[in-house]
């Protein structure tokens, strides 16, 4: 078992010539390795959102598409009013499933969120979310000065749970017209990614739909304004404070898959991580933190190479190097050195 | 040694029942027919969503 004495052993090691010029290496590598990182990433996110939403003939005629891939959930936040939309928006599915007078729970959505959540957690969030996306894209214009949080944080950061309680679930089942449907509360009131995705478009090519909108669809886009002028100072607000989608991954992230290690052996506390992580999380400390994204950016600013994003790739093929007795020993002590606590 | 590698491996038993179950509530949310209520949903244009309704 280790003991926080051995913890210490990585900066101790350091000191020797061999091992500085090895933490140099790292820190050059990591700093090239980011840039590769976030472009990796910025692709994925591209081609994912082009994949879910790239339906051009909707945006075109100011349609949305009603063929048969409209059954299915896609993982992101991304509404399936969007006229590019080819997948239902798992959040606007849950609250219609439970506001309908047919069913008070909705297995099939909370089975997909289950399993997404159980194969990678917040990694829909980083790497699959159209409005994650979007926020990404807004913190990178330039501003005078950027902020690690907003004031308030620690507490904000709970009101993603309530969100999620109250406008995801309890209003669309308690609050039912006269034929027993509820609204869809959290998608009427808050969720700036219907707005900016397909409120905006949807009322900017149809004339019926300009003259309907009135005090509801000003409060969305003021909404989605404030959201947007955030996005531009804070990293992912929307993510951070209120999304109930990332909420519910969230509570997967300690058991999903796909998660963060961190090697505690050579692991030196030393906070590169935490500086580095645009959700501000100590990812020495906490690696399986219920706000991480997997974004994978601490894992190329570590300094001594101590993190990993780890997903079922792996878990596959130590299923693999367990089978096989030549070499499992090898497999297992190197899973060992792999510690993640939290 | 035991103890490091039995945490990692019950969140990964408990990350593969998870993954499991949920799949198993699909087929049963199938079942009850709770996606054609998501399509008729999906395929309409939803008047909360953009802010009209």
């Amino acid at each position: 078992m280790r003991t926080s004495d051995q913890g210490r052993q990585g900066p101790a090691a350091m000191q020797n010539g061999a091992g500085r010029r090895q933490t140099e290496n790292n820190r050059s590598a990591g700093r090239g390795g980011k840039k590769k990182g976030n472009r990796l990433r910025l692709f994925v996110q591209l081609c994912f959102t082009a994949l879910t939403n790239g339906y051009a003939a909707g945006f075109a005629n100011t349609t949305i598409y009603a063929g048969d891939l409209k059954h299915f959930c896609v993982p992101g936040l991304s509404c399936y009013s969007c006229p590019g939309a080819f997948g239902a928006c798992p959040l606007g599915s849950l609250q219609a499933v439970l506001g309908s007078r047919n069913f008070n729970f909705s297995f099939y959505i909370v089975g997909f969120l289950m399993a997404v959540g159980a194969l990678m957690g917040r990694f829909v969030c980083g790497w699959l979310c159209p409005f994650g996306l979007v926020q990404d894209l807004l913190y990178r214009i330039p501003f005078v000065k950027k902020f690690r949080r907003l004031p308030g944080d620690r507490w904000l950061r709970y009101l993603k749970y309530v969100i999620l309680v109250g406008f995801v679930i309890v209003l669309p089942m308690t609050v039912v017209d006269i034929i027993g449907q509820g609204s869809p509360w959290f998608c009427k009131y808050i969720c700036p990614s219907g707005t900016l995705m397909a409120g905006i478009p949807l009322v900017a090519g149809d004339p019926g739909l300009q003259e309907a909108a009135g005090g509801l669809f000003l409060w969305k886009v003021a909404v989605l304004a404030v959201l947007v002028l955030l996005s531009v100072v804070v990293y992912r607000p929307f993510c951070r404070y209120l999304c109930p989608l990332g909420a519910m991954y969230g509570v997967f992230n300690p058991v999903s898959l796909c998660r963060l290690q961190v090697d505690r052996d050579i692991c030196t506390k030393c906070g590169v991580c935490q500086k580095t992580c645009g959700m501000d999380i100590p990812v020495w400390e906490k690696p399986a933190s219920v706000e991480c994204i997997r974004c994978g950016d601490c894992v190329k600013a570590c300094p001594h190479g101590a993190i990993r994003l780890t997903g079922p790739a792996d878990l596959i093929r130590r299923g693999g190097a367990v089978g096989n007795a030549g070499t499992s020993g090898a497999v297992e002590s190197s899973a060992d050195s792999v510690e993640d606590r939290h | 040694m035991k103890e490091r590698s039995g945490g990692i491996g019950k969140r990964r038993t408990a990350g593969v029942l998870l993954l499991a179950a949920g799949a198993v509530f699909m087929a049963v949310g199938i079942y009850r027919g709770e996606m054609a209520t998501v399509f008729i949903k999906a395929v309409n244009i939803c008047l909360e969503c953009i802010g009209i309704g």
